[in-house]
C-alpha cells in the first residue's frame, strides 16, 4: 500500500503539463547503467498484514510491563506515564509539525518549548535550558564542546569521573576525537573512589570536570567543595543528573555547577529499547552564546501579543556553518513536549510522590537484600533509587538465575568495572511493588 | 500592553491544586536523606488534569501541521505520516523493553533492527549500515568521523580539507567544523551541477573527501555525478552523500552503485517518521566496503547461527575499527525504526519507486505551473524539489513576504533563503502525498500573490493577516533574551 493520491488520469495530465510522456522520462539525468535497480525487498503488505507482522515482532519480546519484573536502570528507567501524556502527543497538530521556523503558525510548539526550558531550569536550579539534545550522553558531549569553545581550545583537559555512566564517557570520547582533547580521571584504578580523588587532576589546563548525580553507582555526594576547587583553577563543571532524583535532592545548580545536563527519559518517555530519549542541557546565562542547540525566547508579535521565537540562531549551523557551536538541528521536540506534559500532569505534588515512592522502595529493597547471606549493599554513601549490590557470585550468574524466575535482576557492573564483577546495579521505581521486591529477595535466597 | 493569548503552564498554576496522583507507599518507610542533601523548594506548576489538557489543546491549535494542510518545505520532505505507524510504535512489546535486557528476551526488536539494516543496505547499495545516529546531523558527524578514521589508520594524516558545494546544507560544514577540519567551498555551474573545473583544482593529497547532496538543494541531480566521484576518488578522497534528499532516489538509483562511500538517511524525511515539531529524528548511516570496519558501535548482527530447528540469535557486534559510540544505547528504536520499518514493509520495492516517481512528478508539475510567473534560475527537469526567486523587478517584495502571505491561504511557506546561491530563494518540495487539486490551488495562490506583489505590496508586507499571530519581533527576543518563565513572584504568598 502507498499513500499516493494521484489517479492515473491526473498523472497523465500532469506529465503533459511537464512535457514528458512517462514517469520514467523524468529521470534522464541519472546514469543509465544504474537507473531503476531492482530492489530485493519483501513484497508490499497491506495495513492489516503490517499490523499483524509488527504485532508478532513486538510480542516475541519479553517486556517489563507485562511479562517480567525488572530492576534495570543504568541510564533508562521504567516509570508510570499518565494517560494524558500520550493523548496530547497523539494530536497531529504537535507530531506532524516541523521545526518552528515560521513562528506565526508554530506558536504551539514554540510556547511548549519555552515552557520546557522553564521546567528544566526550575528542576536543575539553573538559569537557562535549551530546547533539548538527542539524549543524556550527547548532552554531556555538548558540554565538552561548550567548555572547549569557552577556552577557545586553549585548555584541552577534561576530567571525567569514573562514576559517570560508561556510555556517556564513550560518547564524550567519540565526540572529542578531532579536537585533541585529553580525557582523564576514569582509569580503572580510580573506579570505586569518591569525587575527592579527582581533585589532584584538576589544574590550569583543565577545561571541564564531568560528574554524575547520583553517580553511576547510585551514590549521592554534595559536590560543592569539588566544584569550588575546579572553579579555583578556572575550570567549568558539568553534572549529569537524574531528573527523578532532582525532585527530592539538592540540585547541582545549588552546588555551583556550570552546566547540569541529563537524560529526561524518566519523565514520560517510554523505555522503547533505548530511544528516542530526551537530553536536557541547562547552564548559566553567561554561557548561553556558547551553548549548542535550539533556544526559544519570548517576544511580541505585530499585534502586541506575547509570543515566542527561536532566538540566538546566529550560533547555529544554518547561519554560521563551519563556525557553528554544533551541527545539531533536529532535536527531540516531541519528547520535550512529553516531558512537559508529564511534569504538568503530575504537578509538584505528584512528582514529589514519584520521588518518594522511588526512594522508599529502593531503600526497602536495599535493606532486605542487605540481610541476605553473601549479599551486601556495597557503598556506604547515601543513595536515591539505585544502588550497588555486592553478590556472592559473578553478577552474570545471578542475573541468569533471576531470569529463570521472571526477573531482570540489575545491571552487571563487571561489564565496565573490573573490580565489580560480583556487583549488580539495582534500580527501583514506583513500578516495583512490594511483591516484586519480595520476589527478588526470595529468588536470591536460593543462591 | 502585551496581550496574553494563552498563559504559560506556570501562570496557570494554583498552589495546592493536584493533578494525577500516585499510589501510596506500600513498603515500610525510611527516613529521608540528611537535610543538607535535600532541595529546599520545588518550584513546579500545580494543576488539575483538565487544566493540563485544555492548555496543551489550546497550544496545539496554534500549530500548522501536515495533518492540517500542504507543507511544501524544501529539503524537509513533509509527507503525510501514516496513522498505522503511530500504533505499531506503541505496541507494548516495543514500548516496555529496556535497552539493557538480555538479548534472548528482545529478539523481536533485534530482528527488526537487523532487517532494517539489510533493507537500508539494499535500498542504498551500501555494504554496511549503522542505525545508531539520532538524526541526520549526527549521522553526518558519524560519517565524517569514519572518513577521518579511514585516512588516519592508513597513516594518511595530512588530509584536512573537506570539499563542500556552495549549495550544501549548513550541517555539512558544521559537522566538519566539529572535527577541526577545513572547509573548501566548491561553486555550482550554471546548470546547478558541481563546477568540475573548480573541483578538479581543489582535489589534491590534502583532501579528506567531498560532502555532496545529490539531488542537491536546488533539486538538481548532478549531470556529471560519475565524473565528480571519480575526481574525488582520484585524489584519494572519500565521497559523502547527504541523504536528506533520498526521497527522490528510492528505486531510481542507489548512491552506493554510483560510488558514494558513505551517506546518512533521514528516516524522519524519507520514511515517514513524523517530525514532531522538531524531532526526534533518526539518522542511520550507510557505508561502502572501505568504511564498514569503522562504523559506530554497536551494530546488530547474528551472534549464533541458525540450526535446523533453532532460528539465529541476533545480538550486538562491534566493528573492528569502530569510531565508537554516538549516543547511549542502540539508536532511535521505538519512535524511529519501528515507524520506518512499518512504512517500508507496506511499500515494498515497487511502492518505494512510486514514492520517488510521484515526488518528482509533483515537483516538476508545480515548477511547470509557476515557470511563467516566477524566475527559476536553474530551469531543467528537477527532482523532488525546485528553487525559484521570490522577487519581482520594480517591486519591494521579498521571499519572506510571499511566505507570510501564503499563510493567509492556509499553506505552510516553502523554505526561505536557502540555498544561499539563489537570490530570495523559495525552495519548494511538494512530496508524493499531495494530490493535483492541492498543487493547483497552491500554484493559483502563488500566481495571485505575484500579482499582489505588483499591485498591493503592503498586503504582503503586513502578512500574515488571517492567522492567530502576526509577525514576530525577533530582534526584541534576541536583545532581551527572556528564555525562562518562572512562577509569579507572589506565588508563595498565595498558599
Amino acid at each position: 500500500m502507498t499513500y499516493i493520491p494521484t489517479s492515473p488520469h491526473e498523472r497523465d495530465a500532469m506529465l503533459k503539463t511537464v512535457g514528458v510522456k512517462t514517469l520514467d522520462d523524468l529521470f534522464d539525468a541519472i546514469p543509465q547503467k544504474h537507473r531503476f535497480p531492482n530492489l530485493n525487498l519483501p513484497p508490499a503488505l497491506s495495513e492489516m498484514e503490517a499490523a499483524d507482522l509488527l504485532g508478532e515482532m513486538a510480542s516475541s519480546n519479553e517486556n517489563v510491563r507485562e511479562d517480567m519484573v525488572s530492576f534495570l536502570g543504568a541510564g533508562a528507567y521504567h516509570h508510570y506515564t499518565p494517560s494524558v501524556v500520550d493523548h496530547m502527543l497523539r494530536r497531529g497538530e504537535f507530531y506532524t509539525a516541523y521545526t518552528p521556523y515560521q513562528p506565526e503558525i508554530s506558536q504551539g510548539t514554540l510556547q511548549a518549548i519555552f515552557e520546557f526550558q522553564a521546567l528544566m531550569s526550575a528542576l536543575t536550579g539553573m538559569e537557562v535550558s535549551n530546547a533539548s539534545h538527542y539524549d543524556g550522553a550527547t548532552a554531556a558531549a555538548e558540554a565538552v564542546n561548550l567548555a572547549y569553545a569557552q577556552f577557545r581550545g586553549k585548555r584541552k583537559k577534561v576530567v571525567l569521573s569514573p562514576a559517570v555512566n560508561p556510555q556517556y564517557r564513550e560518547v564524550i570520547r567519540t565526540y572529542s576525537q578531532g579536537l585533541g582533547v585529553e580525557n582523564v580521571g576514569d582509569e580503572a584504578t580510580n573506579s570505586e573512589l569518591g569525587p575527592e580523588a579527582l581533585i589532584p587532576l584538576i589544574d590550569e589546563s583543565t577545561m571541564l570536570v564531568v560528574l554524575q548525580f547520583p553517580d553511576f553507582f547510585g551514590r549521592i555526594y554534595d559536590y560543592t567543595k569539588l566544584i569550588e576547587t575546579a572553579h579555583a583553577q578556572g575550570a567549568l563543571v558539568c553534572v549529569a543528573a537524574n531528573p527523578t532524583a532532582l525532585l527530592m535532592l539538592k540540585t547541582p545548580g545549588a552546588m555551583g555547577a556550570d552546566m547540569v545536563v541529563g537524560e529526561a527519559q524518566p519523565f514520560g518517555i517510554p523505555l522503547w529499547y533505548g530511544g528516542p530519549y530526551l537530553g536536557f542541557f541547562t547552564t548559566k546565562k553567561s554561557y548561553v552564546h556558547k551553548m549548542a542547540g535550539r533556544l526559544v525566547g519570548e517576544t511580541i508579535d505585530s499585534r502586541g501579543q506575547r509570543s515566542y521565537v527561536l532566538t540566538l540562531t546566529a550560533r547555529e549551523q544554518h547561519i554560521k556553518r563551519e563556525r557553528a557551536s554544533s551541527n545539531i538541528c533536529t532535536n527531540q521536540g516531541l519528547l520535550a513536549l512529553a516531558c512537559s506534559i508529564y511534569m504538568s500532569a503530575l504537578g509538584k505534588n505528584g512528582l514529589q510522590q514519584v520521588a518518594n515512592l522511588c526512594y522508599q522502595k529502593a531503600h526497602y529493597a536495599a535493606s532486605e537484600l542487605n540481610k541476605l547471606k553473601g549479599f551486601k549493599v556495597h557503598f556506604k554513601e547515601a543513595f536515591f533509587h539505585e544502588f550497588t549490590l555486592e553478590c556472592p557470585q559473578p553478577a552474570s550468574e545471578i542475573n541468569q538465575h533471576l531470569l529463570e524466575h521472571g526477573i531482570f535482576g540489575g545491571y552487571d557492573l563487571g561489564q565496565n568495572y573490573a573490580t565489580l564483577k560480583n556487583h549488580l546495579l539495582i534500580a527501583v521505581t514506583e513500578m516495583n511493588s512490594k511483591e516484586d521486591i519480595d520476589l527478588l529477595v526470595e529468588a536470591l535466597k536460593e543462591i | 500592553m502585551t496581550k496574553i493569548v494563552e498563559p504559560t503552564i506556570f501562570e496557570l498554576s494554583t498552589p495546592g491544586r493536584r493533578g494525577v496522583t500516585m499510589p501510596a507507599v506500600d513498603v515500610p518507610e525510611t527516613a529521608l536523606p540528611p537535610k543538607e542533601f535535600l532541595r529546599s523548594e520545588l518550584p513546579l506548576p500545580e494543576l488539575a488534569e483538565v487544566d493540563v489538557v485544555r492548555h496543551y489543546m489550546q497550544l496545539s491549535k496554534f500549530n500548522y501541521n501536515v495533518d492540517a494542510g500542504f507543507y511544501p518545505l524544501g529539503s524537509c520532505t513533509m509527507k503525510y505520516n501514516p496513522k498505522i505507524n503511530e500504533d505499531t510504535c506503541r505496541l507494548p512489546g516495543f514500548l516496555f523493553t529496556h535497552p539493557l535486557q538480555p538479548i534472548e528476551t528482545t529478539q523481536g526488536n533485534l530482528v527488526l533492527m537487523y532487517e532494517m539494516q539489510e533493507w537500508l543496505k539494499e535500498i542504498s547499495g551500501f555494504a554496511g549500515v549503522t542505525l545508531q545516529p539520532a538524526a541526520g546531523a549526527q549521522g553526518e558527524f558519524a560519517g565524517v568521523l569514519m572518513m577521518r578514521a579511514y585516512h588516519n589508520l592508513r597513516g594518511d594524516d595530512k588530509r584536512i580539507k573537506m570539499l563542500i558545494p556552495d549549495a550544501a546544507h549548513g550541517t555539512n560544514p558544521a559537522s566538519v567544523g566539529m572535527l577541526g577540519m577545513t572547509v573548501v567551498t566548491i561553486p555550482s555551474d550554471d546548470r546547478g551541477n558541481v563546477d568540475l573545473k573548480a573541483l578538479e583544482a581543489a582535489c589534491d593529497e590534502t583532501v579528506v573527501g567531498m560532502m555532496l547532496t545529490n539531488p542537491n538543494t536546488l533539486g538538481m541531480f548532478d549531470e556529471h555525478i560519475e565524473q565528480v566521484i571519480a575526481l574525488v576518488h582520484g585524489c584519494g578522497g572519500l565521497m559523502y552523500g547527504d541523504g536528506a534528499n533520498l526521497n527522490a532516489l528510492l528505486g531510481i538509483v542507489r548512491p552506493g552503485d554510483l560510488g558514494f562511500d558513505v551517506m546518512h538517511f533521514n528516516l524522519h524525511k524519507t520514511f515517514s517518521v513524523p517530525h514532531g515539531g522538531g524531532g526526534p529524528g533518526c539518522g542511520p548511516v550507510g557505508v561502502g566496503p572501505k568504511l564498514v570496519d569503522f562504523l559506530p558501535s554497536p551494530l546488530v548482527g547474528i551472534v549464533e547461527a541458525e540450526t535446523d530447528d533453532v532460528p539465529p540469535l541476533y545480538g550486538f557486534v562491534t566493528p573492528k575499527q569502530s569510531i565508537g559510540r554516538m549516543k547511549a544505547f542502540h539508536g532511535h528504536f521505538g519512535g524511529g525504526l519501528v515507524r520506518a520499518y512499518t512504512y517500508i514493509a507496506m511499500h515494498g520495492p515497487d511502492g518505494l519507486k512510486d514514492i520517488a516517481q510521484y515526488a518528482v512528478l509533483n515537483a516538476n508539475y508545480l515548477q511547470a505551473r509557476l515557470r511563467d510567473t516566477y524566475h527559476i534560475p536553474f530551469d531543467r527537469i528537477c527532482m523532488h524539489e525546485f528553487v525559484m526567486e521570490g522577487q519581482f523587478e520594480g517591486s519591494p517584495i521579498r521571499a519572506l513576504d510571499i511566505s507570510k502571505r501564503l499563510m493567509d491561504f492556509n499553506f505552510h511557506p516553502p523554505t526561505n533563503y536557502f540555498p544561499l546561491i539563489v537570490h530570495e530563494a523559495l525552495m519548494i518540495e511538494p512530496t508524493e502525498t499531495e494530490n493535483k487539486a492541492t498543487l493547483d490551488r497552491f500554484a493559483d495562490v502563488l500566481i495571485q500573490i505575484a500579482e499582489e506583489a505588483k499591485t498591493q505590496p503592503e498586503l504582503l508586507q503586513n502578512a500574515p493577516n488571517d492567522t492567530l499571530f502576526g509577525r514576530m519581533d525577533e530582534v526584541k527576543a534576541a536583545r532581551e533574551l527572556v528564555l525562562c518563565c518562572w512562577l509569579p513572584e507572589d506565588y508563595e504568598k498565595l498558599k
